[in-house]
């Protein structure tokens, strides 16, 4: 099994051989093809072995030497409870989106094809990897293919947009970068056999704290990193051009999987790595999160193409889970991390779609749109079932994250107010707003653009794209239960591992002089007796 | 699998079976959509045994039988927070799953009628059967979540059958108002949830209901609010309403299975729900009776004034939906399901009616064009009708009979439940909490009761007495007459049996006073009271039996009274002159309810304009411009510094001979100086 993890992550990489050996456009696009498939097979007989009951626990792990001796930084991949569901997304979409190409790219048909794959594998990287420097590395190669994929085979302001997306994400994550090193000789300095480590396992564990100084500046770039990736707002605004300007594929991979690395970062390091920081900074992030559910929907509104107010609805939706990460109870983590795959679904199928019309009519323009579905019922049924499921239909995915995240928020005890929630709860409304409003003026109505008459209906091609997205739609809209379960071990585990480290270095740090803000930012006079009753209790919790 | 499972799984799998099948080969395949036959009796059936079976049900349920639950699989399991898909058998669920399911298979009935010529045919009953299939969750579920599942499910098919023809826009437009508002609702709803959850950790009503003492009083008041703000969405209340008249875009018998006998009762179903917990908060009983009173006279009011066959009907609805809420409001929850009951019998009688009359007046549009006559005019209108009493005698009947029966005048159905309410509001002015405002909302509904016996009448007399409009007004229109034929049997055997029910409905709640006035011994004739008891909190009604006997018979005067001036108004057909002297006697006010009182401007000038321009002016331009700007303002200032020191480092040696030079010179200045 464990080699099994190692083949899933690398055969589309390998497959980049086999494109480049081939010989016609068809046999680039049916390795492709053969490659994601495989990858997604083989991947659900890792999610088939997967233990459960033991989802707090790495599982499927390989371990290399340390490259450095001395400095543990090593080959570690493994799956648990929180990465196992966004894995299994990634390799779902991997074939989606080479079929998503197959007559809409003909330019250099080998390096579109051979970047697809190399981005599949840079992105089960990001998520299986837990030594942090590998993760650091394969989060910074997942850009290279995609940086390409904008800038060669994008719109009209690709070389914008790409170098936007790129320049912007590279500068957060090389703040992130700053505070992994430090993190890595902090963490050394504790460990017993080594001077450095970034052994996941190792940092997030409850052996490991760190002071609260350290803790909030290593806190902060990292999560500036994520954020950027989320996109939180205010740091959003490259998605927008991105998004427009990608290819189909790469608009569906950026919005279902690449946002995930993000919010994925944020639950995998900051919240057990930097317990105080999280908790104490947590009310900052759900207002951000807020702003961006609202602030996201309105701007999403008046958008006039299309794909850009899908990826407003992004930053919107994207908010959700940046709210239910941060309350950091079991019930809003858990939608959260659930919602993680629900947009992944949902937003990907979206971007497939309006690929779709794209194709056909080389616009995106709401205007050029009207009364479609007179000529295009099919596309007009999956168009309409993904918009339900995007606004949060009960029946559909969309509902199961929001409603956990929003009950749960609703009753964190970090967020000092049930008003985040309500306030969050006013994207439902302006969700269905902006996607029934655009739904009417692209799909509705009678057609006022002759060219719209001769559109042809979906193929089954294009059919079968749809139909497995369509089905985990509901699937999860009805059985949650089904999905939710692989993570609920991880997700209990770890919120009482952050909330005993938090309180065990508030206790360390009552001895310590630290400098003031310090003490007023983390409330250190409160009575150190008291601590010790909250340890206790989450202790006992703990059993 | 036990019987109630196997049961329930029939009522619930049946719609939504006959919802995929018709909807999947409707889709893929062109030869089934013109099998109508088949699709028809498909999808019919498909809810007439459910009726069968709720029938079933009811029969072998005694009325102090306890709940029966069902529960099908685990829905939502996340920490604390469990959700089964689970149903729920008892008593006032029965009952709802009866009207939805009976007055569900004879619309659905009617519609193979109807729609005969549609060719979205197989669509239609499609989205009919998924409506089937969302409102028996809503009835049925056993707890919120799965309520609320069907609650936003009735919402989406009310959207998609509302915006059904949806290559008129004006019908597309509809459809999403229909939707926003009730999301706005159901916004409140959720909240109320995220309260009940936080109290109790469940949302089962069992443990809700079960724990009741768990919530603060503070808790009480907001969530029985938050949940009367998401009624006011589904069933069209003040400040919500709005959307239902737009929504009779839809086709006719979707208006009279959503829009009047079913969906819109949604909130009416939940506050009784929960009628234990609605009791704790004598506040919110007060602004859910005000808020309804409101409503049934400005609806009322509104629909006095209105032209349009199905508008004034959809008026009528909110109008009889606020009575409904002043009844819950006043502690008559039995009541309220009562009205509930038989609205939903004589108005789904009602819409069919109107939906057999526009059904003709098309035909007769279309028979003109055959004949080259070049005439249009709105078949909804009824000051094109008048005399189609003659040449649509059953549809005529079956309309007078819903007509008399909403007007409440005895012993039809609406006159039994109407007046359960009008005694309630007074029953609860003469209690401790705000009996006053309690007396002054039994005056509006008295009021309500005159208004409503009087725009009815004038919609009947208008359309069926009276000469034939049409030819009169429209010259090229002559012997328009002709193509004027009654509806065909499958659509008035529906009439009927819903006439039927509108005349005998009434019987299952006659007030107990009446018998014991006539025996002299305390009587216990009110089936639908002894069937609610174990579930509906109602307040007892406390005065004498003369009192009572004077009420009802005042309300009768005054029900007598409104048909009387009706028929002197409008029983030979003289609508315009009667509706300008009404304009004239009101004048401004008269103004104010045929615009509606301005609402829907109200909602666009204040919220829906200045949302979408400033996120058009002021936030997307922001984001551009400021957000957006800032981050090229950082990538700028780090490039402007780059192209400075780019000139330093040029390659050229002689360059850096000059710099070395200017440093050197600028090192001696400073250490001289």
């Amino acid at each position: 099994m464990d080699i099994l993890l190692n083949i899933t992550i690398y055969l589309p990489l390998l497959a980049i051989a086999a494109v480049i050996l081939v010989r016609t456009d068809q046999a680039v696009k049916w390795v492709s093809l053969a490659a994601t498939s495989v990858t997604f097979f083989l991947s659900l007989l890792l999610i088939f072995n997967f233990d459960t009951a033991n989802s707090h626990i790495l599982q499927f792990v390989t371990e290399g030497p340390e490259i450095i001796p001395g400095y543990d930084i090593k080959y570690l991949v493994g799956l648990d409870g929180l990465n196992l569901l966004l894995f299994m997304l990634t390799t779902l979409f991997g074939p989606i989106a080479i079929l998503s190409s197959w007559n809409s790219v003909t330019k250099h048909l080998k390096g579109y094809y051979s970047m697809l794959l190399l981005l599949q594998t840079a992105s089960l990287g990001v998520f299986a990897a837990l030594d942090l420097i590998v993760f650091y590395v394969f989060f910074e190669l997942s850009l290279i293919p995609m940086y390409f994929l904008i800038g060669i085979w994008g719109g009209a302001e690709r070389i914008m947009a790409t170098i936007k997306f790129f320049i912007y994400t590279l500068a957060g994550s090389l703040i992130m970068l700053v505070a992994l090193i430090y993190l890595g000789f902090h963490a050394g300095g504790v460990h017993a056999e080594y001077i450095f480590t970034a052994d996941w396992r190792f940092i997030s564990s409850p052996e490991y704290q760190i002071g609260l100084v350290e803790q909030t500046y290593m806190f902060l770039a990292f999560a500036l990193a994520f954020c950027i990736k989320v996109p939180l707002f205010p740091f959003h605004t490259w998605l927008p051009h991105a998004h427009t300007e990608a290819p189909t594929a790469g608009s569906v991979i950026l919005a279902a999987i690449m946002l995930k690395m993000g919010t994925y970062g944020l639950v995998r390091v900051c919240m057990p790595v930097f317990p105080n920081a999280f908790m104490e900074f947590a009310s900052w992030f759900a207002i951000l999160a807020i702003i961006g559910i609202i602030y996201g929907a309105l701007v999403a509104m008046v958008q006039k193409d299309v794909k850009k107010l899908v990826a407003y609805s992004s930053v919107s939706h994207l908010g959700f889970v940046v709210l239910g990460i941060f309350a950091l109870n079991t019930v809003a983590v858990q939608g959260a991390v659930i919602q993680m795959i629900n947009h992944g679904l949902s937003t990907g199928a979206l971007f497939l779609l309006v690929g779709m019309i794209y194709d056909r009519r080389h616009t995106r323009m709401i205007k050029d749109f009207g009364g479609i579905a007179k000529v295009v019922p099919v596309f007009a049924v999956f168009f309409l079932i993904t918009t339900l499921a995007s606004i949060g239909l009960p029946g559909l995915n969309g509902f199961i994250g929001e409603f956990l995240i929003l009950t749960g928020a609703f009753f964190s005890e970090l967020y000092d107010n049930s008003i985040y929630a309500v306030l969050s709860a006013l994207g439902v409304i302006l969700a269905a707003v902006y996607m029934l409003w655009m739904y009417e003026r692209v799909m509705l109505g009678s057609i006022t653009n002759d060219e719209n008459k001769k559109m042809k209906d979906l193929n089954f091609r294009e059919i079968g794209l749809l139909v497995p997205l369509v089905l985990f739609m509901v699937w999860i809209g009805i059985r949650s239960e089904d999905f939710t379960r692989y993570s609920e071990v991880w997700v209990d585990n770890f919120i009482d591992v952050t909330e005993t480290k938090s309180v065990a270095v508030l206790k360390e740090a009552q001895k310590d002089d630290l400098p003031g803000w310090t003490a007023a930012f983390y409330n250190l006079d409160e009575e150190s007796d008291e601590l010790e009753v909250e340890l206790v209790q989450i202790q006992g919790g703990l059993k | 699998m036990d019987l109630p499972t196997a049961l329930i799984c029939l009522i619930i799998g049946l719609p939504l079976a006959g919802f995929l099948i018709n909807g999947i080969l409707g889709l893929a395949s062109e030869e089934y959509r013109e099998r109508k036959t088949l699709i028809g009796t498909l999808s019919t059936a498909a809810v007439f045994i459910p009726f069968f079976i709720s029938c079933y049900l009811f029969l072998v349920t005694s009325s102090d039988a306890s709940a029966v639950v069902v529960t099908l699989f685990t829905w939502i399991d996340v920490g604390t927070l469990t959700v089964d898909i689970a149903y729920r058998i008892d008593q006032l669920s029965l009952v709802m799953a009866l009207v939805v399911t009976g007055v569900g298979a004879f619309i659905h009935l009617y519609s193979m009628g109807y729609m005969a010529h549609d060719e979205g045919y197989w669509k239609f009953f499609a989205y009919l059967n998924l409506f089937i299939f969302a409102m028996l969750n809503l009835v049925l579920g056993n707890n919120l979540l799965l309520l609320f599942l069907g609650w936003e499910g009735v919402g989406l098919c009310s959207y998609l059958l509302i915006g059904f023809w949806y290559t008129d826009m004006a019908k597309s437009v509809a459809a999403k108002k229909a939707f926003i508002y009730n999301r706005v609702g159901d916004f409140a709803f959720l909240v109320a949830m995220f309260m009940v959850f936080q109290t109790v950790g469940s949302l089962d009503f069992d443990v809700i209901l079960g724990n009741l003492e768990a919530f603060s009083s503070e808790y009480l008041f907001w969530i029985g609010l938050l949940m009367f703000i998401g009624a006011t969405g589904k069933s069209a209340q003040i400040p919500l309403f709005v959307w239902l008249p737009d929504a009779m875009a839809g086709p006719t018998p979707v208006s009279a299975l959503i829009h009047a006998a079913t969906m819109v009762t949604s909130g009416i179903y939940l506050i009784t729900r929960l009628s234990d917990m609605f009791v704790l908060t004598p506040e919110v009983m007060l602004i859910i009776a005000v808020i309804g009173g409101l409503t049934a006279i400005v609806a009322a009011t509104i629909a006095i004034t209105q032209n349009d066959i199905k508008r004034v009907l959809a008026y009528s609805t909110v109008s009889q939906l606020g009575y409904m809420f002043l009844a819950l409001g006043a502690g008559g929850f039995t009541a309220a399901m009562f009205h509930l009951v038989t609205h939903a019998f004589f108005k789904a009688c009602l819409f069919l009616g109107s939906g057999s009359v526009i059904h003709t007046m098309e035909h007769v549009e279309h028979g003109l064009h055959k004949e080259g006559k070049d005439v249009h005019f709105d078949p909804q209108d009824m000051r094109f009708m008048g005399g189609l009493k003659e040449y649509m005698p059953s549809t005529y009947k079956t309309f007078l009979i819903a007509t008399i029966a909403i007007a409440g005048i005895p012993p039809l159905a609406g006159f039994f439940s109407k007046d359960e309410i009008l005694m309630h509001a007074f029953s609860a002015g003469l209690g401790e909490y705000a009996g006053a405002m309690y007396f002054i909302l039994w005056g509006v509904g008295i009021v309500t009761a005159f208004l409503t016996a009087f725009y009815m009448f004038r919609l009947t007399f208008a359309t069926f007495h009276g000469s034939f409009k049409l030819p009169e007004k429209l010259p090229e229109a002559a012997g328009a007459e002709r193509h004027l034929h009654e509806s065909p049997s499958n659509m008035t055997i529906p009439l009927w049996v819903l006439a039927v029910a509108s005349i005998v409905g009434g019987f299952i709640g006659i007030p107990n006073f009446i018998v014991e006035t006539f025996t002299g011994q305390p009587a216990n004739v009110n089936l639908l009271h002894q069937w609610l008891e174990p579930i509906a909190a109602d307040y007892p009604i406390v005065m004498g039996k003369a009192l009572e006997w004077v009420l009802m018979a005042l309300a009768v005067a005054i029900a007598a009274t409104a048909v009387y001036v009706a028929f002197k108004m409008y029983g030979h057909g003289q609508q315009d002159e009667s509706d300008a002297k009404l304009a004239q006697r009101f004048g401004g006010l008269y103004q104010v309810w045929k615009e509606k009182y301005n609402l829907d401007e109200f909602y666009e000038g204040l919220v829906i304009n200045p949302t979408v321009r400033f996120s058009e002016r002021v936030l997307a331009v922001f984001d551009m411009k400021v957000v957006d700007g800032t981050v090229n303002g950082v990538a700028g200032t780090v490039r402007l510094f780059g192209s400075l020191f780019r000139y330093i480092q040029s390659g050229v040696v002689s360059n850096y001979a000059l710099f070395l030079v200017i440093g050197v010179i600028l090192v001696l200045w400073m250490v001289v100086f």
